[in-house]
């Protein structure tokens, strides 16, 4: 086992610096994906607006729209003429395993940038940014996180907003009691079907949540947003001339106003018109040549 | 491609606390749920050995039903989906008042699959133990209740005891999928945390070894179990 891995640890070096020696100066993913033909995203199965399955089957979404753009733009910094468009279906755990051992070559989905996880991977520019609320029934009486005081919440494994809501939890004493789902349609169907009176996740994900749900007039999202949550591309880290590519893509968009059009057709029926404080974002974003 | 390593993920709090606690729930999904699979396994491979062909038949079906759905399917099921077809009244005692019910439906679901298992065992076990010394029982003048309190079990649980062994090792495995309603049991947070931290692969060695270390030694404690059972001159006789 361990002269396996030396050897595969020396093919690894090998591939490393054996580049340096080649006529262009192509390196890591750019490289990958010219010698390979082939782009690969990750992607999620259900997270819309942002990467989903479309009713024909195909990836889909806000997501997957900007990705597309990017596999553009590749395709023409390489200067190639066919560039083949993969995708692999992701989740929280996989994601990283994927992306390191070079399965994939970027993840198109919801994943939040923060700095514990940049000691791992690196982001793109912010897509869209949002924060934890609470989804209820419209009868419930809650209103704000101090309501749920005793109450039962379901929040789903792992994710950040995990994290936040037990954090607050202990913080304010409310004495909450979680369920840990493990996942968004089981989170969804644990408040569904009345076994919790709240489900914390992203707020723009409740709002997809009920616009789907069989009786959308009955629940509601409420209270303050309680997290900073700022959605990014994942790409490798340590791959700049590849992440470049990446966010001069978005760049343009934030600059050219483009990005509205985008938002638009995948956020604005499901969160409502593109903010101020969003439009702050994609402004400060649009790094100028 | 490179991945960047950090063990120092495992000893941080509140890494380090999570990680035992999911041993725990662990050890406690699987020692409960295998009470219910033993005993209930064990009434059920009886069953499927009397005389009557009812009795038979119905024990027959549970395994069929039991070991045809997948697990995952059936955590599912008894979690979802049961408390909206029982009467609204029970269903809303099992979604609201019943205290740990993600460990309870866990260990009921488990416990009643792995039964299944157990019962072809203890079926199989009964089967393998030659006529003649039930009817030898029989013509001494015992009952058949005391036939297989005094012949049929002892025998049968003895030669099936390596078999158990390997069906009580699977309930610990099996015991992850309780993460799928909610039990934070080993790999569910070992999940939890490498989503937090984004260092998946030191997680799930660390679940790995965690996992092997519970069942070695489980496996352990069975092997004296089985030695101190033994029967002279039967199967699970070791190659001298």
């Amino acid at each position: 086992m361990h002269k396996i891995m030396r050897l595969a640890a020396a093919a690894m070096l090998a591939m490393a610096f054996g580049h340096g020696a080649a006529a262009d100066d192509l390196y890591g993913t750019l490289k990958k994906i010219k010698d390979s033909g082939r782009i690969v995203i990750g992607r999620s199965e259900n997270s819309p607006p942002f990467s989903y399955t479309d009713a024909n089957g195909n990836p889909t979404g806000f997501s997957i729209d900007l990705c597309s753009r990017i596999v553009e733009a590749v395709k023409a910094e390489l200067k190639m003429d066919k560039l083949e468009v993969r995708y692999v279906t992701i989740m929280g755990t996989t994601l990283i395993p994927l992306l390191v051992n070079g399965t994939i070559d970027m993840a198109c989905s919801t994943t939040t940038n923060n700095l514990s996880r940049q000691r791992q991977v690196d982001f793109l520019y912010t897509m869209y940014v949002t924060g934890n609320q609470l989804l209820v029934r419209k009868d419930s009486g809650i209103h704000e996180v101090e309501d749920l005081k005793g109450k039962r919440v379901a929040v789903n494994q792992g994710t950040t907003n995990e994290k936040i809501i037990k954090e607050l939890d202990q913080k304010l004493n409310l004495g909450i009691r979680f369920l840990d789902t493990e996942d968004q349609p089981r989170g969804w169907l644990a408040f569904e079907s009345g076994r919790v009176d709240c489900y914390v996740t992203d707020a723009v994900v409740e709002h997809g949540l009920i616009s789907k749900a069989a009786n959308p007039e009955k629940y509601e999202v409420v209270g303050r947003l309680l997290s900073f949550d700022p959605y990014a591309v994942v790409v490798r880290r340590d791959d700049s001339a590849f992440r470049l590519v990446g966010n001069r893509v978005l760049a343009d968009l934030f600059r050219s106003g483009e990005i509205e059009q985008i938002y638009d057709k995948w956020i604005k029926p499901i969160a409502g018109p593109l903010g101020e404080p969003l439009r702050t974002v994609y402004a400060m974003q649009a790094m100028p040549y | 491609m490179r991945y960047s390593w950090n063990w120092s993920v495992l000893t941080v709090e509140p890494n380090l606390g999570w990680i035992l606690s999911g041993i725990e729930w662990t050890i406690l999904v699987s020692l409960a749920a295998w009470s219910i699979a033993f005993t209930w396994g064990s009434v059920l491979g009886i069953a499927r050995t009397v005389q009557s062909p009812l009795v038979r038949a119905l024990a027959g079906g549970y395994v069929e039903l039991f070991r045809n759905i997948p697990l995952l399917v059936q955590m599912f099921l008894w979690y979802f989906v049961l408390p909206e077809v029982l009467p609204q009244r029970w269903g809303t005692w099992l979604k609201r008042d019943l205290p740990d019910a993600e460990f309870w439906t866990a260990v009921v679901c488990l416990g009643l699959y792995t039964a299944c298992r157990v019962c072809e065992t203890v079926r199989s076990g009964i089967g393998s133990i030659s006529r003649g010394q039930a009817y030898a029982g029989l013509a001494t003048g015992l009952t058949p209740f005391q036939v297989y309190l005094y012949i049929l079990l002892p025998v049968g649980y003895r030669i099936i005891m390596p078999a158990l062994t390997t069906e009580f090792l699977s309930i610990f495995k099996n015991s992850s999928l309780a993460l799928t309603i909610g039990v934070l049991e080993l790999t569910g947070q070992t999940r939890r945390i490498s989503e937090y931290t984004f260092q998946p692969i030191e997680m799930f060695l660390t679940a790995t070894a965690l996992y092997g270390l519970i069942t070695l030694t489980v496996t352990a404690l069975m092997r004296v179990v089985e030695g101190r059972t033994r029967l002279p001159g039967m199967i699970t006789v070791a190659v001298q």
